[in-house]
């Protein structure tokens, strides 16, 4: 494959899309999936050859469309977009029939593609959620995939490359923030005959879904991503860690590096270069710990998932000790754009300090759920009350949730917080991987540090005591909070217990456990303090007691 | 090769290639509390007991694992360490079912003498009496899962020194569990050398020779570091080995 021949690829693809007068783009997106968009898909198949439209209407499974609550989702594109929420098998004949060959909008089930829960996105990892099929390489090709790599391939040193990526800023999105420009040049600089490259995708906070997204309806960017830094660092070999309960990116990425190495676009001499870069896939087992970039690396080389200390850090001493770049999905689904619009377009989008966008699964007490994807900084109010919608109807926000277990919670006084890494940390939450839960009037919130303890306490690991017993003490104690059992000194002995488990514990899990906690009795002190029990006075027993 | 010098609790000491924070202290007579850590074997950074303050980090370093860095200032005796030291202890004394007067090494253990050193006078925390398994199938010797602290010298041992590896770990978290084999009956091990490695380098009375009694059963557990340092640099000890105690 030449840059020439990709081009043709493209052209060739865009011109056999024109060819069609309509495209339905069904979610095809776990999300989606499960709320029915397979049956969707059939009836839409049926009608269409029902109605003989097949030369003229193209059926398009496409990745997933932000309005998760409100599916399955389908999006038409014709003359214009058109997007059609909750659609069941009768919609979607009622769409082939009356929008397709009549032209007339079904219009109880139409969402305005310009509210505002769209309009105040900005779309660069998302880009082409709703464009492309997510199991044609073909298509991602025409949306100008691979252009990216081939550009770096060929035209770009490595040191040229990993200068794009630090001039452009990016910090990593698994929720650190470390700048991925400088992890990537201490792993190019270290002497080493062999360096890996790792995709962390064991997404494993509750409620979030945003790398299953990017996996399920665009793995192709992430690959490309991961093909870049393998030339920027000076590695062959790359592996994606995914977690066994997304089956369907498991199966969407095995599709994608097949296609991509038919292609020669992963495998020896990439753009007929000197570059040779192979992906495989490593399936997690189900521990929440493996997302902690140490253990994961030892689940890759398939031994028990358990944290070391750092340093040294994977970028001296990863897989099989040999220097390694680990980067979550959204980091490497950031390259192939950077690279392919330069580095100061990209800068320009954010926050000085976090340029460039998040991906926040929008979850909880809130009108519009679904995958989101804002410029970093943006207020947190804006997400919360124009995206989402606010809370439902007869209630109040009451709080988010960010970074998950691992995070805290922000009340409704800081609401016009920029949501950036920083301004996150000010008040005792992290960004974090991208969750976002709002609570509303009727969350409990001791119940909600309940909820998160009972999670870090079941994935702990059991390497380190502050962890493993710690987490099942601070539980425990929560739980006699809300059995209104607790004393006061019970409580004060829970915080000291979370302070002493955050700063002895060996990993990030540990670390960040307590947060959830600390968080709440920062900004909620009183519903602790109202379900404490008063200390019993000591009653001198009068008269009949010993002498 | 460069050295190294930097500063603990005051005073300046010079570190080699190689020398950890806790190594180049304990060289040199400065006390710092372990647990998991056992000369000869692989760090392991897990009981956290180790853990100094650096100069300019906010965070704590596990001595075991922390290289000396030059000028780095190190303080190993901080009222915040005390602190959590202690509830480290605490927080294992509550884990397990430790009855001292019934144990065998009542008088010889680690954990006993930890609790002493951080003046581990009560528990806060309320005991969790886990009610685990104890395999006494092995001819010689016993496992007594209810007095583990899962601090995996015995399964470092017996894969870095004995190369059997007889001893993992399963499940997760408070659930830890040290196993034999798949987890199968020890005496059924086709592995285990019956060496004894395992029960000489445990801290507690968790792995006990069989046919002792209180406070009986002394273990000596400096022989780890021969054997390695035999094997590794060809160093033979020939005026006599110290005894432990």
């Amino acid at each position: 494959m030449t840059i020439d021949e990709l081009r043709e690829l493209a052209e060739n693809e865009r011109t056999r899309q024109k060819q069609y007068i309509s495209r339905i783009l069904y979610c095809s997106s776990a999300g989606c999936l499960s709320g029915g968009s397979d049956s969707v898909k059939a009836e839409f198949k049926k009608a269409i050859e029902e109605k003989g439209l097949g030369k003229t209407c193209e059926l398009v499974g496409t990745g997933c469309l932000g309005l998760c609550g409100e599916g399955p989702l389908v999006l038409v594109q014709s003359a214009d977009m058109t997007l059609y929420q909750h659609v069941d098998a009768k919609t979607a004949r009622r769409i082939v029939e009356e929008h397709i060959v009549s032209g007339k909008k079904v219009e109880e089930c139409q969402i305005d593609v310009n509210g505002p829960f769209f309009s105040s996105q900005k779309k660069i990892v998302l880009e082409n959620m709703g464009k492309i099929n997510a199991e044609s390489i073909e298509e991602y090709i025409a949306a100008g995939g691979y252009e990216a790599l081939a550009k770096a391939v060929t035209e770009m040193k490595p040191e040229e490359l990993i200068g794009e990526i630090r001039k452009a800023g990016l910090r990593g999105r698994g929720g650190a923030g470390y700048p991925t420009g400088l992890k990537w040049d201490i792993v190019r600089k270290s002497v080493s005959e062999q360096k890996y490259v790792v995709c962390n995708a064991d997404e494993g906070d509750p409620g979030a879904f945003m790398d299953r997204s990017v996996l399920e309806g665009d793995p192709h960017r992430v690959l490309e991503g991961m093909a870049m830094a393998g030339y920027a660092v000076g590695a062959n070999q790359g592996y994606v860690y995914v977690r066994a309960e997304y089956p369907l990116a498991i199966d969407r990425l095995k599709l994608a590096i097949k296609h991509a190495e038919k292609l020669g676009l992963l495998g020896n001499r990439i753009f007929e270069s000197q570059f040779s870069f192979h992906i495989d896939i490593r399936i997690g087992a189900g521990a929440f710990v493996c997302g902690e970039e140490t253990a994961l690396l030892r689940s890759v080389m398939g031994r028990r998932g358990r944290p070391k200390p750092r340093p040294p850090y994977p970028s001296e001493k990863g897989l099989w000790d040999k220097p390694t770049v680990i980067n979550n999905v959204e980091t490497y689904a950031n390259i192939a754009p950077i690279v392919r619009n330069g580095s100061a377009w990209f800068a320009a989008i954010g926050t000085q300090k976090s340029p460039g966008t998040k991906v926040f699964a929008l979850a909880g007490k809130i009108n519009r759920t679904g995958l989101i994807e804002v410029p970093m900084g943006i207020p947190l109010r804006k997400v919360i009350f124009d995206i989402g919608g606010g809370t439902p109807e007869g209630s109040e926000f009451k709080a988010a949730q960010t970074g998950g277990p691992s995070g805290g919670c922000i009340p409704k006084e800081h609401l016009d917080i920029p949501v950036d890494y920083e301004s996150l940390q000010t008040v005792g939450s992290i960004m974090g991987s991208g969750g976002m839960i709002v609570m509303d009037s009727t969350s409990d919130m001791v119940d909600v540090a309940k909820f998160f303890m009972e999670f870090c306490m079941d994935e702990s690991c059991g390497k380190c005591i502050p962890c493993r017993v710690g987490t099942k003490h601070i539980y425990m104690m929560l739980d006699k909070v809300i059995r209104n059992e607790a004393t006061e000194e019970d409580f004060a002995l829970l915080q000291e217990l979370c302070v002493m488990v955050k700063e002895t514990s060996l990993c990030g899990l540990g670390q960040s456990a307590p947060n959830p906690v600390l968080s709440t009795i920062r900004f909620f002190k009183d519903e602790y303090t109202v379900k404490l029990k008063r200390a019993t006075e000591f009653v001198p027993d009068e008269g009949n007691g010993a002498q | 090769m460069a050295v190294i010098t930097f500063t603990i609790d005051d005073i300046q000491y010079s570190a080699h290639e190689g020398d950890t924070v806790l190594n180049v202290a304990h060289a040199n007579n400065i006390h710092i509390p372990t647990l998991c850590y056992l000369e000869g074997l692989s760090p392991f950074g897990a009981c956290r007991l180790c853990m100094v303050e650096v100069e300019g980090s906010p965070k704590l370093f596990p001595a075991c694992t922390t290289k000396p860095a030059e000028g780095m200032i190190v303080r190993t005796k901080t009222d915040r360490l005390k602190k959590y030291r202690r509830m480290i202890v605490e927080l294992l004394a509550s884990e397990g079912n430790h009855q001292c007067a019934v144990c065998v090494v009542n008088g010889h253990c680690e954990l006993q003498d930890l609790a002493y050193e951080v003046g581990l006078d009560h528990v806060r925390f309320p005991y969790l009496f886990p009610n685990k398994s104890l395999d006494a199938t092995h001819k010689e010797f016993v496992i007594d899962r209810n007095r583990c602290v899962l601090c995996t010298r015995c399964v470092r041992v017996c894969h870095e020194v004995e190369g059997a590896h007889v001893w993992d770990i399963a499940w997760r978290g408070i659930n830890c569990e040290i196993i034999s084999d798949m987890n199968q009956p020890w005496g059924d091990s086709q592995l285990c050398t019956s060496c004894g490695k395992c029960v000489r380098v445990c801290p507690v009375g968790a792995l006990l020779e069989k046919g002792q009694t209180v406070g009986e059963l002394r273990k000596e557990r400096s022989f780890v570091k021969f054997i390695v340092n035999a094997r590794t640099k060809r160093e033979w000890i020939t005026n006599g080995i110290e005894e432990d105690e």
